[in-house]
């Protein structure tokens, strides 16, 4: 592998604080220096990040690929392709594909597929319980052995106290944290967008931000009693967000991720019975995307996740009660917290970084989110400015359901690199492994 | 396809302004003529196709709509979902793409998911008529409860229109709520909160707790079915409580102390929502709902054909 000097961009990194011009070198995979004029040695090819940002690859606890089971929606190799193509380096990939990651083996094979495709690093998630059937735990030691970072039964709610409480308690002794999709199943049956007026207008069952508050504040209850990391998947309320503030003060080993969709959107968005803004859990109010923001600009919410979640067009392109629920994030993640958090100042461009790399690495003890000397070279080269509208033409990943298709962002990833390796370059049409 | 007055469907009652809605009103008093005649028939939709596509169980709905095609001299075929390509697994877009393929002009849809017709508006070009989007909104019943209203009080501005029962689940609610507001009445909604949706305040709707206030209150109430399915939901606790809480009994209209106009849009639970007595009695104008349905219907139907709006005011002559 050869040496690469990526030179004269706006190198941004939170490890150490540092926002400013730089050059960073980059030798066997890893960071070996940065400072100003950094001389190009024999055999080092050049990289001009001149007018744009060079930062850690972006890292995401929470994707959905669908490989094993729906190939057909996506596979590990055109997400983690997609991710690549997002500036992601690092992804977490949920275990509920067909058959669930939820033993040894098919953590192996997650890990398999991922090192085939040769993009981004993608880290399995085991399932909490054998089969997500919330009853039995699944063997977390042996998943970790294999490469689970987390476990999580996520989309379908820990619905038992008890198997919670179990699970927080057992995953300490692997050092993992445990994450929950928040939400009361009996008081979100039947709901396919928020409870509110617009819920009411369209007449369609909405889901009280109370189901995720009440598993919420329960989760919270069983971490103090346990000691156990717990992680919040997916906040999406108001009243999720104060009970996490509060259980932070108390000292309660909690950490939460928010989409970049929640950021962006409310219930407005299903106006018209617009499936394309059907995600679980739903968009919400304007004052409950306030909090979200106001979560991670305090730090209360941890990190940025996208919730990744392929879906046919044809599921799609159905009456809103039947039509499935997600939306693909890793390529439009950048772009739409560039839009909602640092354009109207919420948070500087550092600390973006931090709530989309540094922070997410840091929970689950990634590889990635630093470019201190010795690190592994996990790189976005990004260009702040540049305009774009995301077209379904434009994304790598096999699915298309995305909101904000069509809709002006500016800020594109240019350049993805890990360990080292260009993954995306895209003035380059294909970048194989 | 030209513009009628009232746009390419008939999605609800949301979407239509005032002056629309006295447009529907005025051409379905028109029309409530030609139902009186000997000879119920006008060419007005002569060599015109319709279907009407019914996702879901319905008796007075379909056949108010099959006698407004026929008396209007439309060709009309019925699909029921039972036995149809819909109950071996077929998508409502394909659906919507076969019949768009058979060259109709007009779709009747009813459909338990909410959006059903604005689905189906926004992928064919013929015109669609909601008759019914799950809990959304069943706007011609909503235009018949307010021709109904505005043939017994002469007016539907200043009326105090009171919805009692499940309004959680009522598509005749939200259409009832948007036409009456939009016309100027004030409206409240009474029942149990646990079948009473969020955010009504924020429309400009009233929520009364007890019957006896609505009662009270109100120039007219409109009660809705209350279905045992909410039961099983654990909405409300049995019908027999339901009755003796919420029904519309006879002891309670006296109580009002002048009369309150009753409503139902059907089918009704006598002895639950509403007592017989109630509903046979002198304050009910049960009957002359669904009498002014068809005309309504006639109505809707002949302006999304293109129909001329001058039929209000010349009705004389058959177009």
């Amino acid at each position: 592998m050869t040496a690469l000097l990526i030179s004269g961009g706006r190198v941004i990194d939170p490890t150490r604080g540092t926002d400013g011009p730089a050059d960073v070198l980059v030798d066997e995979g890893r960071i070996v220096a940065v400072g100003h004029n950094i001389p190009l040695g024999p055999g080092v090819a050049r990289l001009d990040a001149s007018g744009r940002v060079v930062a850690p690859g972006l890292v995401d606890l929470h994707v959905h690929f669908r490989e094993p089971g729906q190939e057909h929606l996506e596979t590990i190799a055109s997400g983690a392709t997609a991710a690549a193509a997002g500036g992601f380096t690092a992804v977490c990939a949920m275990p509920n594909t067909d058959p669930v990651v939820d033993n040894q083996a098919a953590v192996g094979f997650v890990v398999r597929q991922a090192i085939r495709a040769g993009k981004a690093r993608v880290y399995p998630i085991g399932c909490i319980s054998l089969g997500q059937k919330g009853q039995q735990l699944a063997e977390f030691g042996e998943m970790v052995a294999a490469g689970a970072v987390a476990v999580s039964d996520d989309t379908r709610p820990v619905v038992s106290s008890q198997l919670m409480r179990t699970a927080l308690e057992y995953a300490q002794t692997f050092g993992i944290p445990v994450t929950d999709h928040c939400e009361d199943p009996s008081l979100a049956q039947g709901g396919v967008m928020h409870e509110g007026l617009v819920a009411t207008r369209l007449g369609l069952k909405g889901i009280p931000a109370a189901a995720e508050e009440v598993v919420v504040a329960r989760n919270i209850v069983l971490a103090r009693l346990t000691g156990g990391h717990l992680h919040v998947c997916h906040v999406s309320t108001a009243g999720a967000v104060e009970l996490i503030r509060r259980a932070k003060d108390l000292g309660v080993r909690v950490t939460a991720e928010a989409t970049p969709h929640h950021l962006a959107l409310t219930d407005l968005a299903c106006e018209g019975y617009q499936t394309s803004a059907k995600v679980r859990p739903p968009l919400r109010s304007a004052e409950d995307r306030a909090a979200i923001v106001a979560g991670l600009v305090d730090g209360t919410i941890d990190c940025i996740a996208t919730d990744h979640s392929p879906q046919h067009y044809d599921a799609k392109e159905r009456e809103f009660d039947e039509a499935a629920a997600g939306v693909v994030g890793l390529e439009t993640a950048l772009p739409v917290a560039l839009a909602e958090l640092v354009k109207p100042g919420h948070l500087s461009l550092l600390g973006l970084i931090d709530r989309m790399s540094t922070a997410p690495a840091r929970l689950y003890g990634l590889s990635g989110g630093s470019l201190a000397v010795g690190a592994p070279a996990d790189i976005v080269i990004f260009d702040p400015n540049a305009a774009w509208r995301p077209q379904a033409s434009d994304l790598h990943s096999k699915s298309a359901n995305s909101p904000f298709l069509g809709r002006e962002f500016v800020g594109r990833v240019d350049q993805t690199l890990v360990g080292g390796r260009v993954v995306f370059d895209r003035s380059v049409k294909n970048i194989d492994g | 396809m030209t513009p009628t007055p009232l746009g390419k469907d008939l999605l609800g009652l949301e979407e239509l302004s005032a002056d629309q809605i006295r447009l529907v009103l005025d051409t379905a008093e028109a029309f409530k003529e030609v139902s009186e005649r000997p000879i119920k028939k006008v060419p007005a939709l002569r060599g015109k196709t319709i279907v009407n596509l019914f996702f879901e169980a319905s008796t007075r709905t379909r056949i108010s709509f099959e006698f407004a095609e026929k008396r209007l001299s439309a060709d009309t075929v019925n699909v029921a979902t039972q036995g149809s390509s819909v109950a071996k697994g077929e998508t409502l877009v394909d659906t919507a793409r076969n019949l768009e393929a058979m060259r109709i002009d007009m779709v009747v849809i009813r459909h338990p998911a909410s959006g059903a017709a604005k689905f189906l508006g926004e992928r064919i070009r013929s015109n669609v008529i909601n008759a019914g989007d799950g809990k959304h909104e069943h706007p011609t019943q909503g235009l018949l409860d307010l021709l109904t209203l505005r043939d017994r009080f002469g007016r539907i501005e200043g009326l105090k229109v009171a919805i009692c029962g499940d309004v959680l689940h009522s598509r005749v609610a939200r259409s009832n709520i948007w036409g009456l507001t939009k016309l100027g009445a004030e409206v409240a909604v009474c029942g149990p909160a646990s079948l009473l949706p969020t955010g009504l305040d924020r429309l400009g709707v009233r929520v009364i707790r007890r019957i006896d206030e609505a009662l009270q209150w109100a120039d007219a109430v409109n009660i809705l079915r209350l279905q045992l399915e909410r039961m099983e939901g654990g909405f409300v606790p049995s019908l027999r409580e339901y009755n003796r809480i919420f029904g519309v009994t006879r002891e309670r209209l006296a109580r009002a102390g002048r009369e309150v106009v009753v409503m139902h849009p059907g089918p009704m639970n006598r002895g639950v929502e509403i007592d017989s007595d109630v509903a046979d009695g002198p304050a009910s104008v049960i009957l002359p709902q669904v009498t002014n349905g068809v005309a309504v219907r006639m109505a809707v139907l002949y302006l999304l054909a293109g129909g001329s709006p001058d039929w209000a005011t010349h009705p004389a002559e058959d177009r």
